[in-house]
């Protein structure tokens, strides 16, 4: 897999969707093409039918959140094609309301990646044919993997002697749960450029917690 | 079979003869032909399955959440918890992963070791595998004999990192430490009378009627199901497409090795367990030749910013003493990107996709199992088979709930 060969693949897709294509990057020899959502199960089809790019294999479809972006969500479908050794991962973003066309008429593998994504993020897949939750429990409420989700979660469960069954409750935590921010600038002296320090590059170690 | 059923009568007169309905039965969750925590609603038409639905998530742990939390050193033992069968085989993909985005490179030995320890792992994933496999088809000897090599291959964990299962013994840039004196003399030992095991088992197994019967056309996968249902490793290689990330995209010294590719023709149950059985023999062939050629050197890279110092130097040097102190509280800072990080493990492309902003943590870890695409397939692989083939088919795919449910 050379870098060029992955170079001339992006240029490739980029001149076939044409406008369909937002952005296409190559870092780390990873190849990643974003896409506009309503053209995502076209582009998609185009992926696996031209024999130029021939990604005959959907592995993964998985979602990233940043909040802080207009549309939060990033959906990322990792793709391998087996016939030229190549792998490329294409982009679609989306938030909370606004659902993205499910890859299952493309790809059967997609149904599952797509409940996993919905159970775990809230993105919602049109036409998916069994859009269930697929890890979290039966009557689970909430997205656990949206940043905005605490790790704790919000119930806990146990046996209840009495009731002769498993209830949940609201969490409590016994001890704190405890999160050092090595992000400020008095611990984490990574690359923090302070006013009037200008020896201030990369003082990684030196700074004393 | 002992099955709790959940089901309504099952029998109408209509006329003179008896009408059958379907059956919905509830397999699992706590079944040992389950292979874990698997829970199969599943409609059955007499004894023939004709829908087959998976209920997963009954280990789910949230790893990916939690590793979200910790330093990218911490993870790394969550990553022995998914499939707990082959844990360094998970590790090994996490730390290439970490590796990329640094853009660092474990020195050779190290490269050696992890490979040694990964085909170690593969032949403990395998016997697993196949032998429980069988049990599910009714064979109880394959499994006895084959605990005891486990047992073997474990105790050559436990000397390595100290621990049996969970080994936690890769890191970003190399390995923890080096192998102990006398161990390398010891799996060469071990890769001598291993083949005799193998042979052994394929005696009892790949001729055995029995076996045969319940194995052969039974879950057939053809080439183009496997592509689109997401299908790698043996599961493919059953389907008859050569294809080894090992030889095809290879990571560490797998270019150096010498081996082959076993590929089955027919994609039923038995061709997938003849697949794994000649990837064991693959397998020792590589950890002899990992021994022969392992080179002398250190074992993890010499970057201090990533790897800590050792404890001598820490006894004299105070920048040394900083960066360990840094290090194990709080960690190395990784460039913000993005990569997908993929390895063959025993049961498939285990993938990692790593997302980092730039901070000590990750900003977001996809894992991606490769049981978790083949349980999918689990409905069209069974359809229109008998029950007892569900749990043929559920053994071939190598079913560990640790990775599927993360």
């Amino acid at each position: 897999m050379s870098e060029q060969a992955l170079k001339e693949l992006g240029d490739h897709i980029a001149a076939t969707l044409g406008d369909d294509v937002l952005k296409v990057e190559l870092k780390l020899g990873e190849l990643m093409v974003t896409v506009r959502r309503p053209s995502l199960i076209k582009s998609l089809t185009f992926l696996r039918d031209d024999p130029t790019c021939s990604f005959e294999q959907l592995l993964d479809v998985t979602a990233v959140d940043w909040p802080e972006r207009e549309e939060r969500f990033e959906v990322v479908y990792i793709l391998l094609s087996y016939k030229h050794n190549r792998r490329l991962r294409v982009k679609v973003t989306t938030d909370e309301d606004t659902p993205v066309a499910s890859a299952v008429p493309v790809y059967n593998a997609a149904g599952w990646f797509e409940r996993e994504t919905w159970d775990m993020f809230g993105i919602f897949f049109s036409d998916h044919p069994d859009l269930r939750r697929i890890l979290t429990d039966y009557g689970f409420e909430g997205h656990p993997l949206r940043k905005d989700f605490p790790m704790t979660g919000y119930v806990e469960c146990r046996y209840d002697e009495d009731q002769k069954r498993v209830v949940y409750e609201p969490v409590r935590l016994t001890q704190d749960f405890r999160s050092f921010d090595f992000l400020s600038p008095w611990e984490g002296m990574t690359n923090v450029m302070l006013p009037g320090d200008e020896k201030a590059q990369a003082p990684d170690t030196g700074s004393k917690p | 079979m002992t099955i709790a059923t959940s089901a309504h009568p099952a029998a109408g007169q209509s006329g003179g003869k008896t009408q059958i309905k379907p059956y919905t039965m509830n397999f699992g969750p706590q079944h040992p032909a389950a292979h874990g925590v698997l829970r199969l609603v599943m409609e059955l038409n007499g004894e023939v399955v004709e829908r087959c639905d998976p209920h997963i998530g009954l280990l789910h742990r949230g790893t990916e959440k939690l590793i979200e939390y910790k330093t990218y050193l911490q993870a790394v033992p969550y990553f022995d918890r998914l499939d707990y069968v082959s844990p360094m085989c998970m590790e090994h993909a996490y730390v290439l992963g970490i590796e990329n985005l640094l853009q660092i490179k474990a020195p050779l030995r190290a490269q050696y070791i992890r490979v040694l320890f990964s085909e170690i792992t593969r032949i403990l994933n395998h016997i697993l595998s196949i032998t429980t496999g069988a049990l599910d088809v009714g064979a109880i000897t394959p499994a006895l004999w084959g605990f005891e090599e486990r047992e073997i291959l474990m105790e050559f964990y436990e000397r390595v990192c100290g621990a049996r299962l969970h080994a936690n013994y890769f890191r970003p840039g190399g390995v923890a430490w080096d192998l102990p004196a006398g161990l390398t003399d010891d799996i060469w030992e071990f890769t001598e009378r291993f083949p005799k095991f193998v042979d052994d088992i394929d005696n009892l197994l790949t001729n055995n009627r029995i076996f045969k019967q319940r194995t052969v056309d039974i879950g057939v996968v053809t080439k183009e199901e496997a592509f689109n249902w997401g299908f790698t490793g043996p599961m493919l290689r059953g389907s008859g497409v050569a294809w080894d990330l090992r030889k095809s995209q290879p990571y560490e010294v797998y270019d150096r090795m010498d081996f082959d590719v076993p590929v089955g023709l027919t994609g039923d149950c038995w061709a997938r367990y003849l697949v794994r059985m000649e990837e064991m023999r693959q397998s020792n062939r590589m950890i002899r030749q990992c021994l022969k050629e392992l080179p002398e050197g250190p074992v993890r890279a010499e970057e201090r910013k990533v790897s800590p110092p050792p404890r001598g130097e820490m006894k004299r040097s105070m920048e040394a003493l900083i960066h360990h102190f840094k290090l194990f509280t709080e960690g190395f800072h990784v460039p913000a990107g993005e990569t997908y990080t993929a390895i063959e493990a025993p049961k498939g492309e285990f993938g990692v996709y790593l997302v980092s902003d730039g901070t000590n943590k990750p900003y977001r870890c996809k894992i991606r199992a490769p049981g978790f695409a083949h349980l999918q397939g689990l409905d069209f692989m069974s359809k229109g088979h008998m029950l007892a083939d569900a749990v043929a088919n559920i053994a071939s795919m190598d079913i560990v709930f640790g990775e599927i449910d993360r």
